[in-house]
């Protein structure tokens, strides 16, 4: 078993001046499977993996790498080693192909090997026929992919990859899956730290950390074994399925639940009997039965439980009231939406209508055309032709007035870094013309909901990730918008932190606020009403989830979760038009 | 609409004053170029060298060596004894000018008639060594009025008006004012939007009610509080400091540095709007600032170019702020002196602002 | 700090392809050296040509006549001949004129009596000290002119005179542009080797593609290398060009070897990529770095070098200051280059501070270029 090992961690500690990021962490890394390294934001994730490329030097304790000292050994260590950081730089001024040849220079992959290289890599992408397009052209998966190909040459002995998946649709994802487990099966060691437990479920073996501590180490079925028998499913519900989850979060015996789909999924404490249904008014057919657990379940059973599922905010905000003459069936409404980009047409005729407190979802592959769509819905790009409306206002001609009901909050940290927490909040109020004792409570009223009076001092961009979400979605709600729109809200973020958004806009959603949400996250996909799958720049498909998963099972798949359907609807797209032409 | 203007400029303001760093930035090199540049830029020729090769032992040429070396252009005086000599200092740049005293200098002079002196002037510095042959010049000149027996019938007496001891720092500081606030307030609006634009706040102020002309609005103002600060900061060390005398309005000083701020500010907001990057952004005002001030007159007067370039420093902004400035400091200027200028201000101001805002919109969407 | 060949021409040929692709790159490298060049060649002209002179005579006797058409006969003055001085004053204060001739009424009277007391008054705008001076002795030249002739006509002896006979050295027609040139190429090279790379290592940080680098085979070296060389050569194409558009299209003498001058870039730019880099290394953000590089490169290569403002004249701690601008050596000898040629004793002991002060930023930036995330 020993001489697997390729990375031995041992009593490693990291501080950052007071700031203690990891303590004691001691472990032994597997050749030839993928390990998992996962834990809440701020769990060390990052810090360990730039230890183990060595471009941080430890405070205390030992790592080797196939044998090497990651500081001392640093340069034959590097030949070892492909390191694929959270932000990949690419050189956006360069084209993929000039990306690519630069880091297999800088590898050593040459004569034959580039040639094959270069082939399996760009076929593996999809980008060979982008080869000469620069890559601050590229769409941010294609991105991605990119910068992970760039890491895999020169086949490198180990990899470390941090939240290679960011941003990254699930066709792509799945992809990318595959091909790192064949250079694993190929004895490479490969370790991929992840905000997803879907896809950490999938490793070999896992790292859970929190707060720079190893809290477990071994194969994730051991650990989902574990929580055999707690994990179920809350099925044909009648009613708010939203409300039934708020109110079986409150009962002592659930430690944890989302939506998924039209049902409700709930974990119990340990040697915890049933919930009883009373509590819960799921209505008369609803029904409990017994499901799979998933490493979800156990990560968060380890931190000590999921949050309750009754937001605060919701003691903030109003009841909306729609206008005299808005449509509450169309509070934001898209008709024959168009958007050329010179010969590329990224949205091509897009119709949809949004009712009042619905929340909406636009899926899609990375480039099919999605954010192009969502930028036309919240005016930030004009459409070539067709329009869209919000609040029954046309956004052509009514931009400032439609923008006052609008929210926004964007995958990209899109606060001022540079500016305190007290003063993006003061600032993103004023712009939306919010002034004396009412801006004061406001804003008082998005301290204590989010918790932020510790840091108010604090500049924006050196929050923890979590707080950094909650921030921005503080400063898009203090307006009181009927309508939020969420463009990867989630993006990078751990489960605890997610569900605690998702509760937040749950709240919201029964007041009446209408949520347009796009995202690459299928448990986020759950949460949804209603999703419109965007490919091509068409919406080939809409409907609930479930009624999307109906749509693609069969006897092959005959529980299809939401990702099989996601990628079901897409290669069936993709035939069918092969079948046309 | 008025608070959410506060509001932008406020954050502005915030942006630009929260970190160590920034805070810095716009202080240190206002300090730096004050005490530095003023007492640097002079084109005045002092503590120069001057050989001198003396073959003559007459008393007129040793009185004439005393009085060259008792002028503040030369305090080093050279005497050197070979042709030879003379030439390898002047080569060496170890002297400006060199002046060769023949052996007949004292006997053609006793006799009456013109005696001849030789100067070998290094023309590389031809500058500084014109100014210093000059005052070499005239002491020989009233050196030989001196010795002419009859008075001249008529003289020339000078003043200096506004200036009366041709003091070079007067001319330097109200330059200062225009290139100090330049750099400021030109960087402040080119840089801080392309920031924005990379750093994503760009989007997230797009989305929200404000419209492209607040935006900008709110870039400008900032940036305007910047230069007034900026050019206060130097004329205030200008009278106190340097003792510089200020003759015209405070008012319209303000006013004058507003005027010229906003066209600054077109320019920023132009480059920005056109950058994709901050370095471009950055390298491009750059681009626009280095012609700028050479052709504003800093260095050498806008009268002595060549026509075309007399029309383009017509609309160079520095050009008229550093007219006014100089007229508010020494001349005495009012409205109607510092109107000429300011107008070309305000159209360069609404011509840059005017595209500025076109690009915007039309990038914005 | 070994350099593998293949590494390093891989990180050159990208780094020239960003600044190839950058059309800011390009403008300042290519386009913005010949706009200087141009605009100090004939826009910064200090030998004031002909200047505007107010001339008011309120004699009309014959010899104040005689004066007023000396000075207009003069090369160096453009009269502009009013009859109210109030009114004139007000055109200096506006400044267009820059100068001002008043002759009383008496004037005439005055030089006939022969006393002395007839007085040539002027007045000059002291706000511009340069042409101040130019005007105050242009009248003085005038005013010598018109007596030499005045006594000729009348047959009065001629007094004892000297004659100071003038050569100037290297640059006998006093063309001002054969100088500033020179020096105007020491600040086109400040601006490349400073400001261009002040960005550069920053950048690079700000985008995450540092990160990425770090963790491949690439040696400090490589990395430092990388970003020296392909600017260097920059540097040098730009004063190729410089050159060729100096010498062939403006007809700024050269009289140094083509070689020389390249040697002596290449020891200024050595100061400048070091200083640039090490802002860059530094500070790790653009927009301090850029500003910094103004301040510390771009304001003394122009204030404290010497190409526009003596040295000499400045107050002693000033000057003893300007020991440190590498500028103030790189346009000594560009200067000597340009107009006199290999002068050694001003060349080598200029070129040995360019290269102690290159080796001094240049090892201070490979100080700073860590390998890692937190030193070192």
């Amino acid at each position: 078993m020993s001489e697997d090992i390729a990375i031995r961690l041992e009593g490693l500690c990291q501080r950052f001046g007071d700031n203690i990021a990891l303590q004691g962490l001691s472990a032994g890394l597997r050749r030839g499977v993928i390990t998992g390294l996962v834990g809440p934001d701020g769990a060390g994730k990052t810090t360990l993996m730039r230890l183990m490329a060595g471009l941080l030097k430890p405070s205390e304790g030992k790592i080797s790498v196939e044998g090497l000292d990651p500081i001392a050994d640093a340069e034959a260590m590097r030949l070892q080693l492909g390191y694929m950081p959270q932000k990949f730089g690419l050189y956006e001024d360069l084209s993929v192909l000039e990306n690519l040849t630069l880091y297999a220079d800088l590898r050593g992959v040459l004569g034959e090997a580039r040639r094959q290289s270069f082939e399996r890599l760009l076929a593996f992408t999809d980008l060979a026929r982008f080869t000469d397009r620069l890559v601050g052209k590229l769409s941010g998966g294609m991105k991605q992919k990119l910068g992970l190909a760039c890491t895999l040459l020169g086949s490198p002995r180990v990899l470390l990859l941090d939240e290679p998946c960011v941003g990254v649709d699930p066709i792509s994802r799945r992809e990318l899956w595959k091909m790192v487990s064949t250079l694993a099966d190929g004895g490479m060691c490969v370790v991929w730290s992840t905000a997803y437990l879907d896809e950490a479920e999938l490793c070999d073996d896992v790292l859970l950390m929190n707060q720079g501590k190893l809290e477990y180490s071994g194969s994730p079925q051991a650990l989902m074994d574990s929580m055999q028998g707690r994990s179920l499913l809350l099925k044909d519900i009648s009613g708010n399925h939203r409300l039934v989850l708020q109110r079986a979060l409150r009962q002592p015996e659930v430690i944890d639940g989302v939506l998924q789909g039209a049902a409700v999924r709930l974990v119990l404490k340990q040697h915890a009997a049933w919930p009883d249904l009373t509590p819960l008014a799921a209505g008369p057919t609803a029904r409990l039965e017994a499901t799979r657990p998933r490493l979800e379940d156990a990560f968060i059973d380890l931190l000590g439980g999921g949050p309750g599922g009754d937001s605060p905010l919701t003691r903030h905000m109003p009841e909306v009231r729609l206008a005299e003459g808005v449509d509450p069936e169309a509070v934001i409404e898209a008709r024959r939406l168009t958007r050329r980009f010179g010969d590329f047409i990224a949205t091509d005729q897009v119709d949809f209508r949004i009712r009042r407190g619905e929340i909406f979802g636009l899926l899609g592959p990375n480039g099919a055309g999605k954010s192009t769509t969502f930028k036309m819905m919240c005016g930030l790009l004009k459409p070539s032709e067709g329009e869209g409306r919000v609040m029954g206002l046309d956004l052509k001609k009514s931009a400032s007035q439609a923008r006052q009901q609008l929210g926004y909050m964007a995958q990209k940290f899109a606060l001022y870094a540079n500016l305190s927490v007290a003063q993006n909040l003061t600032f993103f109020s004023g712009i939306y013309g919010l002034r004396g004792a009412e801006q004061r409570q406001r804003m008082d009223d998005m301290v204590q909901v989010f918790a932020l009076g510790d840091m108010l001092d604090m500049n924006a961009g050196e929050l923890p990730l979590g707080f950094k979400q909650r921030l921005a979605l503080a400063c898009a709600l203090m307006h009181r918008p009927p309508l939020l729109f969420l463009d990867e809200p989630t993006s990078g973020v751990d489960p605890v932190t997610r569900r605690e958004f998702w509760t937040h806009i749950n709240g919201l959603v029964d007041k009446g606020v209408t949520v347009m949400v796009t995202t690459h996250f299928m448990d986020e996909a759950e949460y949804c009403d209603r999703i419109g799958l965007v490919y091509r720049g068409r919406m080939i498909a809409a409907g609930t989830p479930d009624e999307l998963k109906a749509m693609v099972a069969g006897e092959a798949l005959p529980e299809p979760t939401m990702e099989d359907a996601f990628i079901e609807l897409v290669t069936r797209d993709d035939r069918q038009r092969e079948a046309r032409a | 609409m008025w608070y959410r203007l506060l509001t932008l400029i406020r954050k502005e303001m915030q942006y630009l004053l929260r970190n160590e760093q920034s805070r810095r930035l716009m202080i240190v090199p206002v300090i730096l170029q004050l005490v530095l540049f003023p007492l640097a830029a002079t084109l005045e020729v002092k503590n120069n060298s001057l050989a001198i090769y003396n073959q003559d032992s007459g008393a007129p040429a040793i009185e004439l060596v005393q009085r060259l070396s008792s002028t503040q252009a030369f305090t080093h005086i050279e005497m050197v004894h070979g042709e030879g000599e003379l030439r390898a200092l002047i080569d060496r740049q170890q002297a400006l000018i060199g002046i060769t005293i023949p052996p007949d200098f004292s006997r053609k002079l006793a006799s009456g008639q013109s005696a001849p002196l030789q100067a070998i002037i290094d023309g590389r510095r031809s500058n500084s060594a014109q100014i210093g042959y000059g005052y070499a010049l005239q002491v020989v000149q009233a050196f030989g009025a001196d010795l002419a027996a009859a008075p001249t019938p008529a003289s020339v007496s000078v003043r200096h008006i506004y200036n009366p001891n041709l003091e070079y720092r007067w001319f330097v500081l109200p330059s200062l004012v225009a290139i100090i606030t330049t750099l400021g307030s030109l960087m402040i609006t080119a840089l801080s939007l392309a920031r924005e634009r990379e750093e994503g706040n760009f989007e997230q102020l797009m989305v929200s009610p404000l419209t492209p002309a607040y935006i900008m609005v709110g870039k400008a103002v900032p940036a305007l509080l910047v230069a007034l600060m900026q050019g206060s900061v130097i004329a205030l060390a200008a009278v106190w400091i340097y003792g510089m005398p200020f003759t015209g309005s405070v008012p319209l000083f303000v006013l004058s540095i507003l005027c010229y701020g906003l066209s600054l500010v077109g320019f920023g907001l132009f480059i920005s709007a056109v950058s994709s990057s901050q370095q471009q952004a950055f390298l491009g005002s750059f681009a626009f600032m280095a012609p700028a001030v050479i052709l504003s007159g800093y260095v050498a007067p806008v009268e002595n170019m060549p026509l075309p370039l007399r029309a383009v420093s017509m609309a160079d902004p520095i050009t008229h702020f550093i007219i006014i400035v100089k007229g508010l400091f020494l001349k005495g200027y009012g409205m109607a002196e510092v109107w000429p200028h300011l107008w070309p201000l305000l159209v360069i101001a609404a011509a840059t602002l005017g595209l500025a805002y076109y690009i915007f919109v039309s990038r914005s969407q | 700090m070994s350099v593998n060949l293949r590494r390093l021409t891989a990180l050159c040929r990208k780094e020239t392809r960003q600044i190839v692709r950058d059309p800011s790159s390009v403008l300042i490298a290519f386009v913005l050296p010949v706009i200087l060049l141009f605009i100090y060649g004939y826009g910064i002209n200090l030998d004031a040509n002909r200047v505007r002179l107010g001339i008011v005579s309120l004699d009309q006797g014959a010899e104040a006549v005689r004066f007023v058409d000396t000075l207009k006969g003069s090369p160096f003055i453009e009269p502009h001949v009013g009859n109210s001085v109030p009114a004139l004053l007000e055109e200096m204060k506006m400044g267009r004129v820059r100068g001002l001739v008043v002759l009383q009424d008496d004037f005439s009277a005055k030089v006939r009596q022969g006393r002395g007391e007839a007085a040539i008054q002027v007045q000059t705008d002291g706000a511009e000290p340069n042409t101040a001076n130019f005007v105050a002795s242009y009248v003085q030249g005038a005013a010598q002119l018109w007596l030499a002739e005045r006594r000729q006509d009348l047959g009065l002896p001629a007094p004892p005179v000297i004659e100071v006979q003038q050569r100037f050295w290297f640059n006998p027609t006093t063309v001002s542009r054969n100088y500033l040139v020179p020096g105007s190429i020491s600040v086109i090279m400040t601006i490349i080797g400073a400001l261009l790379t002040s960005l550069v290592v920053a950048r690079e940080w700000e985008r995450g593609t540092m990160e990425a680098l770090l963790s491949t085979p690439v040696t400090r070296a490589e990395l430092l290398l990388s970003k020296i060389l392909p600017y260097y050569l920059l540097g040098l194409a730009a004063m190729c060009l410089c050159v060729a558009v100096s010498t062939l299209i403006m007809g700024v003498p050269l009289r140094g070897s083509l070689v020389m001058l390249l040697v002596v870039t290449s020891l200024f730019l050595g100061s400048g990529l070091g200083l640039g880099l090490l802002l860059s290394t530094v500070t790790r953000n653009q927009f301090v770095a850029a500003q910094g590089a103004l301040t510390a490169a771009f304001l003394p290569a122009i204030m404290l070098s010497g190409f526009v403002f003596e040295i000499k004249s400045m107050p002693l701690p000033v000057q003893a200051f300007t020991y440190l601008v590498p500028a103030r050596y790189f346009v000594s000898a560009l200067q000597t280059l340009y107009q006199a040629g290999e002068v050694w004793a001003i060349l080598l002991p200029n070129m040995l501070f360019l290269l102690i002060s290159a080796l001094f930023w240049l090892g201070l930036t490979a100080a700073r270029t860590w390998r890692r995330l937190d030193g070192n």
